[in-house]
Formats: C-alpha cells, structure tokens, sequence
C-alpha cells in the first residue's frame, strides 16, 4: 500500500483513450479509458482470461508480434500516442521495459543478460557497460549474490534470482515505466517478498505496472488498482479503477469487491 | 487377449532387432575383409600412402582423403552460409504463405535421385567450370556446388527446427528490450540455437562426405593430390564406386579398407552432432 499517498498524485505518465483490441473477429478489449501516475505501482487485477495481459501489452506493444490483433483508439506515453504512425516501436520498448511471468534469461552470462540491451543501444565501451551492469545488477538487488560469477550462465541461477537478472536487464535500457506480468507467479514467497520490496523501491524513480493474480499482493504493493472483468459478450472492461487503498477498504462496486474478497475468480 | 499382446510384441522386438543386426552385419563385414590389408600394409602406410597403384600392390588413400576433405570443406563453405541463411529467412521472415511453398520444396530437393544431380553436373557445372574458371571442369568445386545443394535439405531442416524450438520467451524478451528483429535473431535467436545449427552443419557435411554417385560423375577422380581447387580428384567414396566392378583379392580388401575408414570418419561426426545436441540439455 502506498506509504506515500501524494506521490500517487504525480503527473500522468500514461493513458489509455477508448482502447478497442481486437485478436481477429474476438473484440478482446472494450473501451478501456484510464490515466496511469507516474513513480507509482498500478496493479491490473482480475480473473483469469479477463485481458490483464493483453492490456499489459498494449503499453509496449507487444500484441503487435501476433498478426490477427487490430487496436483502435490510442495510449499516450507522456501525452505522445504510441500507436501513431510514427512511432518507433523499437524505442518505445525502451522507454517501456517488461519483465515476464517466467524468468526469460537469455542462454548467456549473466553479466552479457545485463549487458545486452545497452550494447545494442549503442553503448560500446566495456567499462562502461560493466558499470551499467553492476549498478543494475545493484538495484535488482542481486549484486551481492552474483558479483563473483558474473561470466557464468545466466540459467545456472535459481528461478527467483533468474527474475531479478531479468528486471536488472530491463533496467540497463533505462527504460520510465515497467511492466511485470505476473511476475512473482513462477516463484517461492520468498523470491516473490524479494521482488515486492525490490517494486517499492523501484517505483521511487520508475512507473511500474503489474498484472497479478494474487490480490495480497496487489494490495501489499500497489498505489492504484484496476479492476477487470468480462461482461457478457466476453469482452474484457475495465470494471473499476482506483486508489488501491479505496478499493480493497471500500470498494465501490459490489462485483469488485466480491472479487477481491475471494467469492469468484 | 494376452497371446495377441505378446505376439505383436515379438512381432516388433524381431523386426527392431533385425533393422540392427544389418548394421552390425555390415559392420562385421568390411571390417573381417578390410582389416587384413591395413595390417599387411601397415596403418601408417595405408592412411598415409601417396600412391594407390593395386596392379604394383600400392595401396596409399592419402589422395582420397585429401579429395574427400576438400570437396566437402568445399561443399559446407558454399552450403552452409546458404542453408543456415535460408532456414533464418523461413523461421523468421519468410509469410506464412511462402514458408508453406518453400518447405516442400526443400524436401523435394532432398528426394531428387543422386545420379540426376551428378548427371546435370556434368552437362552444366562441368562445361561452366571449364569456360569461365578454365581446367578440365571435372574438379573439385564441381564437387563442392553439387554436394552443397545436395546437403542444403539437411541444413536447413535441422537448423529451422532448432530455431522453431526455442522458446518464444527469449524472441518476446529481446524486443521487449528494444532490440530490433535483426538485433534480436543475430544476438539472441542463433547463439541460442547454436548447438543445433552446429549439428545441422556436422550433419550436413556427413551427407557430403558419403554422397559417391553425384561427385563420381563430375570429380574427374584422378587419384593425385590435387593443386587447386580446379584440379580433378578422387575421393574415399568415388574410389570404392569405380574399382569395386573388377577388384579382388588384396584389392578388394583395399576398398573395403577404404569403406573402414569412411565409416570410421562418418560415426565420428554423427557422435559429435548428437553430442553437441545432447550436451545442450
């Protein structure tokens, strides 16, 4: 829960306009409208099959790799459409880094895991990239676990350290916002306390996004929730959007608050 | 119902064991008729013997195994960067619609009779060979350009196969980063896959190297080691193809020697493919 309640009145980083997504004929997203704080923790929640990830991955556009998916309406990332014909997908994913639900560490050490996004952004210099990659490895908090085997490989680690790699490689492209997608879902509740501290800490400088299905620990690390739900033609809404604070204390709606009080989903 | 479950039982235990017992019939074969003449010879003296010269008793391979290494370096130089290329271009590129046209006939190419391909060498490669490289044509980049189309179905459909197993978590990671396609394939995509593409090429070039039909027609098969790559050859396999219709006696021995060797050299580079795709798991 937001210890801080006036950062969660920051400026917007990113909104959604009258979002539409369609994976062919199947309209999977209906009119999703919603402003997103910047420095500040909003957890997408919801049943199963609702379209949490699918509207994760409207924000880097990531549906755009499965070819039948249209989106009409727009996202602004600070008040600039990502959907506009001109813009460059490849430096958005930039501005907006992801971590999986399943730690993806790439078949490689773990320093070049960090490395790697830097390198192809054009970083050439090896000192330098060693320093972006202690100092990410440092802010994922694994530094200290890794810092003498950072040439071993990157899968030799245990799964919940293999997800903090992956947050620290997102983090060496210097991206503003982070999404995570499930990403505590694969791992111990050790692991998983590891990776709530390491959001909190994180959401100081970074707007970060996280889909969960644990309402625990939407309502442990959170400041603003949205609420989704399916209506009756299988379209995914977004039912309610709030402080998180409001809504897991006094939700507005009755289907809210039976979800997240465990009668369904 | 128990007699009918053992009977088929024993029905495929019989024809499994007989699929093996041909290898090891053949094993047992060339080996019981190929050893005495090395050991006559002398392995040094066979492996390494410049002169094969059966009427004098000269039984030296040293310039089929130079003529096999050379057309088959030759044919992965040219096949290789083509198939590895081609099956980047299907798994990564390539529409669905013209994937859908391209496999077929890729494993088309791999079921054309070998003697075609040797018979349009010498009709094509071999008189284009002679014009504009000049020499007798017959030599070994004839080789090599048939063999690396013969091995491309090999490449490719290994190498397409140990990309499309990756899992599609290191693709997503990598553009999630920001990383373009190309970035994304040359930086993520094949290193990762790199132990099955390495297979693919070991493979490959065990194709190459077995292949006699195709290479006997457009080699020229001079038993010399050659001086450049338009120089006709001989290779181990071409050797045995040739002689094998009037040998006997110690000769005949000889070629089954020959086979040992060829053997020898394929079953190491199948082991180490399988190795290299096992050692990744």
């Amino acid at each position: 829960m937001s210890e801080n309640p006036t950062e969660t009145q920051g400026s917007i980083k990113l909104s959604t306009k009258s979002v539409n997504l369609y994976y062919g004929n199947h309209h999977a997203l209906g009119d999703i409208t919603f402003d997103i704080p910047s420095c500040a923790i909003t957890a997408i929640i919801g049943p199963s099959g609702c379209g949490k990830s699918t509207l994760l991955r409207l924000f880097n556009r990531m549906n755009d790799l499965i070819p039948s998916v249209t989106v009409t309406g727009d996202v602004f990332l600070n008040d600039v459409p990502i959907y506009g014909k001109d813009m460059d997908v490849v430096s958005l994913r930039q501005k907006i880094g992801m971590v999986f639900q399943k730690p993806n560490v790439f078949p490689m050490s773990i320093y070049e895991n960090v490395a790697i996004g830097p390198k192809h952004h054009g970083i050439r210099s090896k000192r330098e990239l060693m320093e972006i990659a202690e100092r990410c490895l440092k802010q994922a908090s694994l530094w200290d676990e890794v810092k003498d085997m950072l040439s071993k490989p990157g899968l030799g680690l245990a799964l919940g350290q293999q997800q903090r790699l992956c947050i620290a490689r997102a983090l060496a492209v210097e991206p503003e916002v982070l999404l995570m997608d499930e990403s505590c879902s694969a791992l111990d509740p050790q692991s998983t306390m590891k990776i709530e501290d390491l959001m909190q800490e994180l959401a100081k400088k970074y707007t970060i996004i996280i889909v969960t299905h644990n309402m625990e620990q939407a309502a442990r690390v959170s400041h603003m929730s949205a609420f989704m739900m399916i209506d009756e033609n299988k379209i995914g809404r977004l039912h309610e959007y709030s402080d998180t604070h409001q809504m897991f204390i006094n939700p507005k709606d009755k289907l809210t608050e039976d979800y997240i009080t465990g009668r369904f989903g | 119902m128990k007699l009918k479950e053992n009977i088929s039982k024993y029905i495929f235990l019989t024809l499994a064991f007989s699929s093996i017992s041909a290898l090891a019939l053949i094993t047992v074969f060339i080996i019981i008729n190929g050893v005495p003449i090395i050991a006559e010879v002398g392995i040094i003296n066979f492996i390494f013997g410049m002169s094969w010269a059966p009427s004098h008793g000269e039984y030296g391979i040293f310039p089929m195994i130079i003529g096999s290494v050379t057309v088959t370096l030759g044919a992965a130089v040219l096949g290789v960067p083509i198939g590895v290329c081609c099956a980047i271009f299907l798994t990564e590129f390539a529409p669905p619609t013209l994937s859908k046209l391209f496999r077929p006939a890729i494993q088309l190419l791999a079921g054309i009779p070998s003697v075609v391909y040797g018979f349009w060498g010498l009709l094509f490669i071999v008189p284009f060979i002679r014009n504009f490289f000049g020499g007798p044509g017959l030599s070994i980049l004839a080789g090599s350009v048939i063999l690396a189309i013969m091995v491309l179905p090999t490449v490719i459909s290994i190498t397409e196969v140990s990309i499309l197993a990756l899992p599609k978590q290191y693709r997503e990671g990598a553009l999630a980063l920001g990383m373009t396609h190309w970035q994304t394939i040359r930086s993520v995509i094949l290193p990762s896959a790199k132990s099955g593409i390495v297979a693919a090429v070991i493979l490959g070039i065990g194709r190459a190297i077995g292949e006699t039909m195709a290479v006997i027609m457009v080699l020229g098969n001079a038993v010399a080691v050659p001086e450049s790559i338009l120089d006709p050859v001989r290779t181990l396999t071409t050797n045995i193809g040739i002689e094998m219709g009037y040998a006997s006696g110690t000769h005949r021995q000889a070629l089954f020697a020959t086979g040992i060797v060829l053997f020898i050299i394929i079953m190491v580079l199948n082991a180490t493919a399988q190795y290299i795709t096992r050692k990744k798991k």
